[in-house]
């Protein structure tokens, strides 16, 4: 107990713990944003994030719930707005993303006696990491990896043919609102890690990268976890060594990796 | 045999106010092949979709068999580049054992792909992995979607020719939507002309004397049908006569019998 309580209490080591929690589910997450498209839909949600502390200042909430709530009323609103067909996906995409970060920042100067560390929330704080933040990154993973076991044929078929798994009896509409839900729960909890508006880059870069040497989708998975593991190692490391910031350190060395594993895989593996 | 698997009882589907499938009635028996002809926009993909339970009905119904397994044959498998698949993964993504989805596969003659990626395979490999897929299932009913797009002319008619042969050894239902006339009319027991409404039906040879066929795909295709349905007409009634034998009972609201007169609508 004594040396774990020693390492809990070094706010390095809660920040890679915390860390390598974030990329266990940002792993399998990335490779659904990846195959699904839904980068620039990720990273719209995590720009709603700030509104969704704003509001959790508001109405005094735990603010990872408040974020939590704000991605998914966000995600249910972007579902229904882009059935209506009348904006492309993309402006209707572009235009609220924009504008919750915007009606974030607005309602924050609203409230002059909270003090907000706007730099730590959109571009990640090392050491804003508290052992209470562990509790919701390792609450949140358990739920979302459980989730993920239990729904994997679902989701990978509804992303592979979406009609072909409505025949085979898959509830497709219910698997897509478990899946943002998901999402919604993993900006919230690796918002403290990468920052708002980073989130997406720790999504979509370990799972880009683990797409050129995966040849079926669990291996991808697996390997996009791994290349998440070596991004926030070696991005904190670098935080550390050289006082960069923890967030931008992390998503550089995950484009290295990338930059690294395209420049030398050979031919790409199906 | 009495048993329809699908009987679709005056159904209608429209897109806002436009009419996309007026009033059609149809009933599929076990060892059927209904093939649904038409020009774009007939409504053939949303009449299929009806029936798969993936296309909400505006109004009439789609009653089907009890515990009906549909095998469902997709126009297309467009995977996304980023995700990596092998057909060994795709196919027990069926949740059937390896050992079936290797049998499905060896049925379809694409059991040396196992190993292969699918982002590999050409246009009728993959038709013939969906079908495979489709076969995994053990179905009641096989529901195909245009299955020989992308297949080069050799391919269409070997492909046209397995379907009919799972007919027989799975004794299932068959519907499909074809573009193929000439090979379809061939393969198939009964011929749908849609547009929107079921123009004409029946028969491969009656139907193309149907004045509402000629009408709708013009004088000289309906004349080369004939005249090939006629040379096809024969080996066709070889197998037809097991399933005429068996369904002597069945007949549908637009079909008609071999020596009925064509079957108007």
């Amino acid at each position: 107990m004594h040396t774990i309580d020693a390492i809990l209490d070094d706010f390095f080591w809660r920040a890679l713990i915390g860390g390598l929690g974030v990329a266990l589910v940002a792993g399998p997450l990335g490779c659904f944003a990846v195959w699904r498209r839904m980068a620039y839909f990720g990273d719209t949600l995590a720009h709603s994030a700030l509104l969704g502390i704003a509001l959790s200042f508001l109405i005094s909430i735990p603010l990872n719930l408040g974020v939590i709530i704000t991605c998914l009323v966000l995600a249910i609103a972007l579902v229904f707005l882009s059935r209506l067909r009348t904006l492309a996906t993309d402006t209707l995409l572009g235009i609220l993303a924009h504008s919750a970060l915007a009606i974030g920042l607005v309602t924050l100067s609203f409230m002059p006696d909270v003090r907000v560390d706007l730099a730590g929330l959109l571009f990640g704080d090392l050491l804003a990491m508290s052992r209470n933040d562990l509790i919701w990154i390792y609450g949140g993973a358990a739920l979302i990896l459980f989730l993920l076991a239990l729904l994997w044929r679902g989701l990978l078929m509804s992303t592979i043919h979406e009609e072909l798994a409505r025949v085979e009896g898959v509830a497709v509409e219910r698997l897509r609102l478990i899946l943002m839900l998901m999402f919604s729960l993993v900006i919230a909890v690796a918002m403290k890690i990468v920052g708002v508006l980073l989130i997406t880059a720790l999504l979509i870069i370990p799972a880009a990268t683990a797409r050129r040497l995966a040849h079926n989708p669990e291996v991808m998975v697996v390997m996009a976890v791994a290349f998440g593991f070596i991004a926030v190692t070696g991005g904190l490391s670098l935080s550390w060594h050289l006082d960069t910031p923890a967030g931008p350190s992390v998503v550089v060395t995950a484009f290295a990796v990338f930059l690294l594993v395209y420049g030398t895989a050979g031919r790409a593996r199906a | 045999m009495a048993d329809s698997l699908v009987s679709l009882d005056n159904l209608t589907i429209r897109f806002d106010e436009r009419l996309v499938v007026d009033r059609v009635n149809l009933k599929v028996h076990r060892g059927d092949i209904v093939t649904i002809i038409g020009p774009n926009g007939a409504g053939k993909t949303t009449l299929i979709k009806a029936i798969l339970g993936i296309q909400k009905v505006s109004s009439g119904q789609v009653s089907l068999k009890k515990d009906l397994v549909i095998g469902y044959v997709p126009q297309h498998l467009t995977l996304e580049s980023t995700l990596p698949l092998s057909v060994k993964r795709f196919m027990l993504l069926s949740g059937k054992s390896l050992a079936e989805c290797e049998s499905a596969l060896t049925r379809t003659g694409v059991s040396h792909l196992l190993h292969a990626s699918v982002h590999h395979l050409s246009g009728g490999e993959k038709q013939r992995l969906l079908l495979a897929r489709a076969l995994a299932r053990k179905p009641d009913l096989l529901v195909l979607d245009e299955p020989a797009q992308g297949v080069d002319i050799n391919g269409q008619a070997s492909l046209y020719n397995l379907i009919r042969q799972l007919r027989d050894e799975l004794h299932c239902g068959v519907i499909m939507i074809s573009h193929d006339l000439h090979l379809v009319m061939a393969a198939t027991d009964k011929v749908i002309c849609l547009n929107q409404h079921v123009c004409c039906s029946g028969y491969p040879e009656d139907i193309s004397h149907d004045p509402a066929f000629i009408e709708t795909f013009g004088r000289p295709v309906a004349e080369s049908l004939a005249v090939y349905h006629h040379h096809h007409n024969h080996s066709h009634n070889l197998h037809g006569d097991v399933i005429n034998g068996g369904a002597p009972d069945a007949p549908t609201s637009h079909g008609g019998h071999p020596e009925c007169d064509h079957a108007h609508h």
